[in-house]
């Protein structure tokens, strides 16, 4: 079936099988392996891409539900100011061990700062419980999160 | 928030951010095909019959009688077959890898399969001891004579799951040589060429293996990548094409090594004084089905079984036992976190029981420099074990809150473990076994290439080895590389475990840059390779397990303080501080991580992580049913480091990987006693389990 949607900026239209896996359709189709598969069933938030400005799990996302929509994977997002700041504020506090959920984290940061430019350490908590990281603790990448917040005020 | 002192730009930090970095999964080549593991769904018996469906044209299966060299997964002790071999003996053993184009078609090869199977009883229980180490210090009996009174206490730890975020992943191709390349998860790159060398009959120059980004590992991909690499590897010899075997997480968490689950019994002699005349230590490991690295596993647990402390009598006797069940391997803290955990909470039980303060319990029997060791070798090296308590007090108000959270009904509560952690290969063997090799190489542009087969896979030792050689040869940091290890072209500097790559590839890193420096000539290409050499007084017996048990030590303190819930059981945590002695740190925002991530990690083993075990199977099969620590979950954390120089070190740093885990689980149980005033004896401390603590008296 013909599948059309945009992503990172472009139109992007392709015959698929409606059923499967949207991030499927990013690294094995379009070869985009930014978005990891940590669990394949949304509870690690490796795989969140932006749909429509909200960050969600490509992994239960079936692609004919993207039908029509906007979407941004970290391949898009890595070419703007806002990226900049995230990675940087990242690189600051050590909010990067293995790296693995690093581009699903930055999108869910991304996509919390956009909704709230000022949040206190509970809301971050609260808001990226979805991504999870092995490695750091997550105590760093919470404050990378504030100095993102301010760092990159009047962007978000 | 917290300023870092001494910290660089983290090597591989852009690629990975920008999601640019190739993981296993990332990787693909034109031709390549998949492999998926067609696995056991008895824990043990015979296999009588595999009947397997037709295969479409490009559809294949390999299985043991495929494997051109021996069938065994070269580990330390080498009992476990790259293909289960007319017998299996746990479920999810491998009986075969099918392998073709799609996968998903794949998967419905391993569910059209018949196995036939003659089965037996299997054993879940530990009674099969497969594995005994035993030694003594003083003489335990002659010192039970003068004892007033015994105390005995069992202690239970469970499983605990890597769950690094990227699963178990190998891929075989062949380089632009034709050479049989793997590539993929890994923290050994040549415990995977010596695997594949061994099971495919093939000589040092016919394997290469090199390591792309690693997405965690944390013990879990020190020996299991050896056992995918060797199957992937056969595949693609007899098709002569790319194959991928990357797992899916019911996969890795259904199948994959853990933590040995430890069952420790310990007996306490009292004397006339209150003091403590001698401990039996009696361990209980759950190997699984094969003994893998369990021996070592072991050797690890006994010589912490006393933590910190010194005891002048000791019997002390580990078995490991044999079960139908996944094997049991390296975790961060390799046996040591069961025994810490059980030595921690006796030493405070026993206070409370003879009417003492633990603190002063403690401070009576913890080590000083020069003291005689659990296995009789001695503690070398400056001890300033009590300066990180204090400090660590300091920081968190812990004798005022031990008091106020001791009244009734205000459900907080506050505990403080102090543990060390021995660095590198237990004994001589890092200048015995090990031999560690690096190279530096100085191009004709002056610019210093760093060798060695550590792997980075999220501790930061790309900087931080990187950061060693460039500080030693007073250099910018630009001016120096570290690539991702290639076995052709790294000398073997030893897996990447045991705490050991600060340690002693640091160590060998700094030695080898003084002597660049010596011979330095600009605008030549020179060459250097060091191999190590430990500390001469240094000496280890393995058979009587007497000795000076590591080259080095980092010590720690963590202190934590909880919440607890009356009606659900819940436990949240609020707050923790840790003090560690680990040398001096390489880069502090690295230091600072390591130990963040390893608290987390070693909490969620004390009080959260549930492998729930049934009928030969684990029933956790997803992370949404084992809970790891989340955003929601993880507490504020201080943490400080107290500056210890050793020798043997670079630039006086000692490992620390492994150091930040051990201390958790005591910590945490020790704090919701505070909170309940009741007596722990098991993790992970979870509602069940405090529910069922509740409701009984003790």
């Amino acid at each position: 079936m013909k599948i059309s949607f945009k992503l990172n900026g472009k139109p992007v239209s392709l015959d698929l099988d409606p059923s499967m896996r949207f991030i499927d359709v990013l690294r094995e189709v379009l070869h985009l392996t930014g978005t990891k598969e940590g669990c394949g069933e949304g509870s690690c938030g490796a795989c969140i891409v932006l749909m429509d400005g909200k960050s969600i799990n490509s992994c239960l996302l079936p692609v004919a539900n993207a039908i029509g929509h906007e979407f941004v994977t970290i391949e898009g997002l890595k070419e703007t100011k806002e990226f900049d700041v995230l990675q940087k504020a990242f690189a600051d506090r050590g909010g990067q061990q293995c790296g693995f959920c690093t581009p699903g984290m930055i999108i869910a940061a991304y996509s919390l700062l956009k909704s709230n430019p000022h949040p206190s350490e509970e809301e971050i908590r609260a808001k990226m419980s979805g991504n999870l990281c092995r490695c750091t603790g997550y105590q760093a990448i919470v404050e990378a999160v504030l100095v993102a917040s301010k760092k990159g005020e009047g962007l978000w | 928030m917290k300023e870092f002192k001494n910290s660089s730009p983290k090597v591989d930090f852009l690629p990975k951010v920008r999601g640019e970095a190739k993981f296993a999964d990332d990787i693909s080549f034109p031709d390549m095909l998949f492999a998926t593991t067609l696995r056991s769904t008895i824990a043990r018996g015979k296999i009588k019959e595999i009947k397997l469906p037709d295969l479409p044209e490009g559809y294949y299966f390999f299985s043991a009688k495929d494997i051109p060299g021996e069938n065994v997964v070269n580990i330390i002790f080498s009992d476990w077959p790259v293909f289960a071999d007319g017998r299996v003996n746990f479920i999810g053993e491998s009986l075969g890898i099918f392998v073709g184009k799609d996968r998903e078609f794949l998967h419905k090869l391993c569910e059209n399969t018949v196995v036939t199977y003659e089965e037996e009883t299997p054993i879940f229980d530990l009674k099969e001891s497969y594995i005994h180490k035993a030694f003594t210090k003083g003489n335990y009996e002659e010192a039970k004579k003068k004892a007033k009174r015994v105390i005995k206490e069992t202690f239970e730890t469970n499983y605990q799951e890597q769950a690094y975020l990227e699963n178990q992943g190998i891929i075989a191709y062949f380089d632009e040589n034709d050479k049989l390349t793997l590539t993929g998860s890994m923290q050994c790159p040549f415990y995977i060429k010596r695997a594949v060398m061994r099971s495919c009959a093939l000589k040092d120059d016919q394997v290469r293996v090199i390591q792309p980004a690693v997405g965690g590992a944390f013990g879990g991909k020190e020996h299991y990548p050896s056992m995918i690499g060797s199957q992937v590897a056969i595949a693609a010899l007899k098709l002569h094409k790319p194959v991928k075997m990357c797992f899916e997480r019911f996969e890795d968490i259904s199948y994959t090594t853990k933590r040995h689950p430890s069952h420790s019994e310990y007996e306490a002699l009292i004397g006339e004084n209150n003091d403590i005349l001698g401990l039996k230590i009696r361990v209980k490991l759950n190997g699984g089905a094969y003994k893998g690295c369990s021996g070592v596993v072991l050797s690890r647990a006994l010589i912490a079984s006393c933590n910190v402390y010194i005891f002048e009598n000791l019997d002390v006797v580990g078995d490991v036992y044999m079960t139908n069940t996944v094997p049991t391997a390296a975790f961060r803290g390799f046996g040591s976190p069961q025994t810490i955990y059980a030595m921690e909470m006796f030493i405070h039980h026993i206070a409370k029981e003879i009417g003492v303060d633990p603190l002063e319990l403690q401070y009576k029997y913890i080590a000083k420099k020069g003291d005689v060791t659990t296995n009789s070798g001695h503690f070398h090296d400056d001890i300033i074990l009590k300066e990180l308590m204090e400090k660590a007090m300091n920081m968190s108000d812990y004798k005022r809150k031990v008091v106020e959270y001791a009244k009734p009904g205000c459900n907080k509560g506050i505990g403080m473990s102090v543990f060390l952690h021995g660095c590198g290969f237990t004994g001589s063997g890092e200048s015995e076994i090990i031999n560690g090799k690096v190279k530096l190489i100085k191009d004709e542009n002056d610019h210093v290439h760093c060798f060695a087969s550590s792997v980075e896979m999220g501790q930061g030792n790309e900087t931080t080895l990187k950061k060693i050689v460039t500080n030693t040869l007073g250099i910018p940091e630009e001016q120096a590389t570290f690539n991702y290890p290639d076995t052709d072209f790294i000398p073997d500097s030893g897996p990447t475990a045991a705490s050991r790559t600060i340690i002693i590839v640091g160590f060998l890193f700094e030695k080898c840059a003084k002597h660049l420096k010596e011979i330095w000539k600009p605008g030549v290409r020179q060459e250097y390779v060091e191999t190590y050499v430990g500390p001469e007084y240094i000496h280890w017996d393995e058979a009587t397990m007497q000795g000076d048990a590591y080259p080095g030590y980092a010590w720690g303190v963590n202190i934590v303080e909880v919440e607890f819930d009356p009606i659900t059981y819940q436990v949240s945590i609020i707050n923790t501080w840790s003090t560690y002695d680990i040398g001096r740190a390489v880069d502090e925002r690295i230091a600072v991580g390591q130990a963040d991530g390893g608290l987390v990690q070693g909490l969620g083993y004390g009080y959260l992580e549930t492998m729930n075990f049934a009928d030969g199977r684990f029933k956790n099969r997803s992370l949404s049913d084992y809970i790891i620590p989340t955003f929601e979950d993880a507490p504020h954390m201080e943490t400080e480091f107290i500056d210890n120089p050793f020798p043997y070190g670079a630039n006086g740093a000692k490992g620390m990987g492994e150091l930040t885990l051990v201390g958790a689980a005591p910590a945490v149980s020790l704090a919701i006693e505070s909170a309940i005033g009741k007596k722990l004896q098991k993790i992970p401390a979870n509602p069940e389990y405090l529910m069922e603590v509740m409701k009984h008296e003790n």
